[in-house]
């Protein structure tokens, strides 16, 4: 592929203005000891043709399907995308634009942006959010930083049933500064406050996910009644924003902060990226909020107008000062799910949220028939669960492949413990007889 | 025409978007998830019906300058042309349909792919293993400082200190107080290079690094480069390679050959992937030696044919979920592999070639601070126009009106009314001396017609937006 427009003439031409011999009397400032004179060794190149075949080969060595059924969840999730999503984010206006630094250029990027916060905003219930983090994990350790900002404390207490890899990705955040990270046990699936009560006056911040990683129902207003009696930030963690058609909004449910992983509202699961993260929050804590916000104003002659705002809280103006270190985040993506939000409306959320619960519940009920199989929590669940079988779950995933069905996740990936266990997953992208196939696989593989 | 927002065009009673009608038994969900967990109205989303959501988004677009329809010389940014088979590849179903735990036997394409592009990133900078989970540079930026800091505790060493040139950009210093360090700034010298005399006076056994970006911001090549690593790396600190401007190295110099021990790449800029109005980016860490080991995440490796996932012994653990914005290093894949060697090195001569270009074509009108060649890019300054009433921004203003995105402005920060210019290897002579010739008409019209840049801009879908009003009235949210 070669995309370089210039003849041999042009670059005589312009060599001639610059006043050079040779391209390579450009490169003159290289010392010698610090320049490569030998080739690069890397394949290629091909033609765009060549490419395509590779391509496609490549992509043909992943399986991403189960045809028979798919369960898969914990994270990442495939919901139902509108073709109109992909669309709209396949425009060049959009997606070989810039951050949007001069607004008058830029106001179609900019409207798209506050409409997505006018959505994140209305979806978790709370005043403000900004224009999008990296995804839902670095947006907790974010939360994390406001939380210590806004109360002056250092302890972030974390619920067990957070996702692993958003803890993971806390810890590795905070490392480089004096926080402690602790965290609050399960009971039966559940956030258990009462075990860690006595170190509440120490907490900048107790962080609860909803449908927690098991897929259990946590009770978010009671557990923000608790921590706003303590003065604790209470930070609610979303992994599957669908699941806010049918759920109270962690807003509603007395939290001061939500984050979470923008994924499942119009964005396919590729291989785990590219989502976003959202961090909306109470008004209070709006100059604390990290990274882009989007702000409504008008132009010299009245009309409406966006522009970036706040900036004086982020990194070029404030440098090591700065609320965050972010930059570029994830526009594209949050631009999707504003369009996704769009055509789905109201009650297409509502729906797609009440369709996977549902199936979530058909599903359960019916692999718990089987002997050997049963919940590990008794609990309250949305659209996930986990599930105890008789057979190792890797085993059993294997096995399910011969059925053409991807299985659910085995938990101890990140439990050891819990090596019976695995978690399974619904969406509105599930079909009953997916679930009828699931069901007669499994028994006959344990029978 | 001012566009109302997706939710001012709502109209309660839309028809909604169908759903399945599944055969599921028609439970109820009031049953099982007790009433307090449930909402009683759906959330406060649009009723709009399709059409509505395409034109509202397709004229939003229309208001937005692009690559696709602009030149766009944004400084320290690298918009050059987008492949749309890039585009397209990540778009495959084997690809965007992938879930994160389908398990190694089911993505061997994608971690294949993974696998392959760490290799083509070690080789194009010189360093020994990447990790591709950072989501953009300052994500990048932000692993290394932590790898930097587990670095030196695990050598029982306690530097808290990370220099940055005074050039640097702002996530430099910001990345470095988030991973707990304090921030010593080093000063540039008259020829645009770091001071070696300043250097030396900052550097002690208290440094953990040196951020440097080289090309520095300023679009020179660093020079006293051995110098600087040989000083640092005598103190007993780290060199650390911001890599936004590799666009102009590749296959001339490698970061891991200047004695850089961590790099971060920006592969939204050298590797033509698109920036998204604003992200998704990539931002890969590269290691050296024994830092390999930190890198987040885990090492793919051949076993058996097959591409499995290896811990790493002394990972830092994780910067984000997953392995990383997937989608994203597939375009960087097919830009590598449609490019080759070849194709990488002729990109930066000629995104090279481009700069020196139009520096010695404006440097005319415009002041050009330091006098040396430049590489990918070069900073201006509007002082001289700054003096009859005219700032930088106001230039970059007018510019627009002219069809082309503005420079950067007022960064490096060392640079007074600093316009930025990266054209990039893309385009062609014919839009570059367009360019040329509005600012060089610019420039004539600050010193006949000031008012005419002052107030610009007049041709963009809304005149100069009342910023300052924004900060002072702060309405975020459209319900
Ligand atoms: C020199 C330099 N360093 C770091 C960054 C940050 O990169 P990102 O926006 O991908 O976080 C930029 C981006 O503009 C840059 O120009």
């Amino acid at each position: 592929m070669n995309y370089l427009p210039h003849t041999g003439a042009e670059i005589k031409e312009m060599l001639e203005v610059v006043g050079a011999e040779s391209v390579e009397e450009l490169f003159c400032d290289i010392p010698h000891g610090v320049r490569l004179y030998d080739d690069l060794s890397l394949p290629g190149p091909l033609s765009e043709f060549e490419i395509q075949e590779l391509m496609q080969s490549l992509s043909r060595q992943n399986r991403p399907d189960g045809e028979n059924g798919f369960f898969l969840g914990a994270g990442a999730y495939r919901h139902f995308i509108p073709a109109a999503v992909d669309s709209i984010i396949s425009r060049g206006e959009f997606f070989t634009a810039y951050t949007p630094y001069q607004a008058e250029a830029s106001q179609g990027t900019l409207q798209a942006i506050f409409e997505f916060q006018t959505a994140v905003s209305g979806l978790t219930g709370l005043d403000v959010a900004n224009a999008s983090l990296y995804d839902g994990a670095s947006s907790l350790a974010e939360a994390a930083q406001m939380a210590v900002m806004a109360k002056g404390k250092k302890l972030i207490m974390v619920s067990e049933g957070v996702h692993p890899e958003y803890l993971q990705t806390l810890k590795t955040y905070l490392a480089g500064k004096d926080y402690l990270v602790e965290m609050i046990p399960l009971n039966e699936g559940l956030t258990d406050l009462d075990q860690v009560k006595d170190r509440f006056p120490e907490a900048a911040a107790v962080a609860v996910q909803n449908p927690n990683f098991f897929g259990c129902l946590e009770d978010l207003s009671a557990i923000f009644n608790v921590t706003k009696e303590k003065g604790a930030l209470g930070i609610a963690v979303i992994s599957d924003p669908v699941t806010l058609g049918f759920l109270r909004s962690p807003g509603e449910s007395g939290c001061d902060v939500a984050v979470g992983e923008g994924q499942p509202l119009g964005l396919p699961m590729s291989f785990g990226g590219p989502g976003f993260g959202f961090v909306a929050a109470r008004a209070e804590h709006t100059r604390r909020l990290p990274g882009r916000i989007v702000g409504r104003t008008a132009d010299k002659d009245g009309r409406v107008a966006y522009c970036l705002t706040l900036q004086t809280r982020e990194q070029h103006i404030r440098r090591e000062k700065a609320a965050s270190n972010i930059c570029t985040n994830q526009a594209l993506a949050a631009l999707a799910a504003t369009v996704y939000l769009s055509l789905m409306g109201p009650y297409g959320l509502r729906k797609a949220a009440e369709l996977s619960a549902r199936l979530a519940h058909l599903a359960a009920h019916r692999i718990c028939d089987i002997p050997g199989f049963s919940l590990l929590f008794d609990r309250p669940f949305f659209h996930e669960f986990a599930v105890r079988c008789p057979k190792d779950p890797a085993v059993l995933n294997g096995k399910l492949r011969d059925y053409g069905i991807a299985g659910g996740l085995p938990l101890k990936r990140f439990y050891p413990a819990m090596e019976d266990a695995m978690l399974f997953t619904l969406t509105e992208c599930n079909r009953p007889e997916e679930i009828d196939r699931l069901a007669s696989a499994l028994r006959e593989i344990t029978a | 025409m001012d566009e109302k927002t997706i939710f001012e065009l709502s109209r309660p009673g839309t028809p909604e978007i169908q759903m399945p009608e599944h055969d599921v038994p028609e439970m109820i969900l009031d049953e099982v998830i007790p009433e307090k967990f449930i909402a009683p109205l759906p959330p406060p989303m649009p009723e709009v019906s399709e059409l509505d959501v395409i034109r509202h988004f397709t004229r939003l677009s229309n208001k937005n300058f692009n690559v696709d329809a602009n030149f766009y010389p944004l400084g320290s940014c690298t918009m050059k042309y987008n492949p749309r088979v890039g585009e397209w590849a990540s778009r495959l179903h084997g690809f965007a349909g992938l879930h994160p735990y389908a398990g190694y036997e089911n993505s061997q394409g994608a971690l294949k792919l993974m696998e392959e592009l760490s290799e083509d990133l070690c080789e194009i900078t010189g360093m020994d293993g990447f990790t591709l989970q950072p989501a953009a540079g300052a994500h990048g930026e932000l692993t290394a400082l932590l790898i930097t800091r587990a670095w030196f505790k695990d050598k029982g060493e306690d530097r808290d200190i990370i220099l940055v040139p005074d050039t640097s950009h702002g996530t430099n210093p910001a990345s470095a107080a988030m991973a707990g360090f304090n921030i010593r700034q080093v000063k540039s010298d008259g020829y645009g290079n770091i001071d070696i005399g300043d250097l030396k006076s900052k550097l002690d056994d208290k440094v953990a690094c040196l951020m440097l970006t080289n090309p520095s911001t300023l679009g020179l090549f660093e020079t006293g480069i051995e110098k600087v690593e040989s000083l640092v790396h005598k103190a007993g600190g780290l060199l650390y390679y911001d890599g936004a401007n590799l666009n102009a190295l590749m296959g001339k110099s490698r970061p891991g050959d200047m004695g850089f021990d961590l790099v971060h790449l920006n592969l939204h800029k050298t590797f033509a992937t698109p920036h998204g109005g604003g992200g998704p980016g990539s931002g890969p860490v590269g290691a050296l030696g024994p830092l390999v080991d930190y890198l987040p995440g885990d090492e793919l490796v051949d076993e058996d044919g097959l591409t499995v996932m290896k811990p790493r012994t002394r990972s830092i653990g994780r910067v984000r979920s997953f392995y990383g914005n997937f989608g994203v290093l597939v375009k960087a894949y097919v830009y590598i592999r449609g490019l080759g060697a070849e194709g990488l090195v002729r990109a930066s001569e000629c995104a090279v070639l481009s700069a020196n270009y139009l520096a010695t074509r404006l440097k005319e009108a415009f002041d050009l601070p330091f006098k040396r060649r430049c590489m990918h890019e070069f900073v201006l300054s509007a002082s001289r126009q700054k003096k009859l009433g005219v700032s930088a921004m106001d230039i970059a203003k007018r510019i627009l009106d002219f069809g082309f995105h503005a420079p950067t402005v007022y960064f490096p920060l060392i640079v007074p009314e600093a316009l930025m210019i990266e054209p990039t290897e893309t385009e062609n002579k014919q839009t570059m001396d367009a360019f040329c010739e509005a600012l060089l008409a610019i420039a004539r019209e600050v010193e006949e017609n000031p008012e005419i840049v002052k107030s610009a801009p007049h041709n963009t879908p809304v005149s100069r937006v009342d910023e300052a009003g924004a900060a002072r009235k702060l309405m975020l949210c459209g319900i």
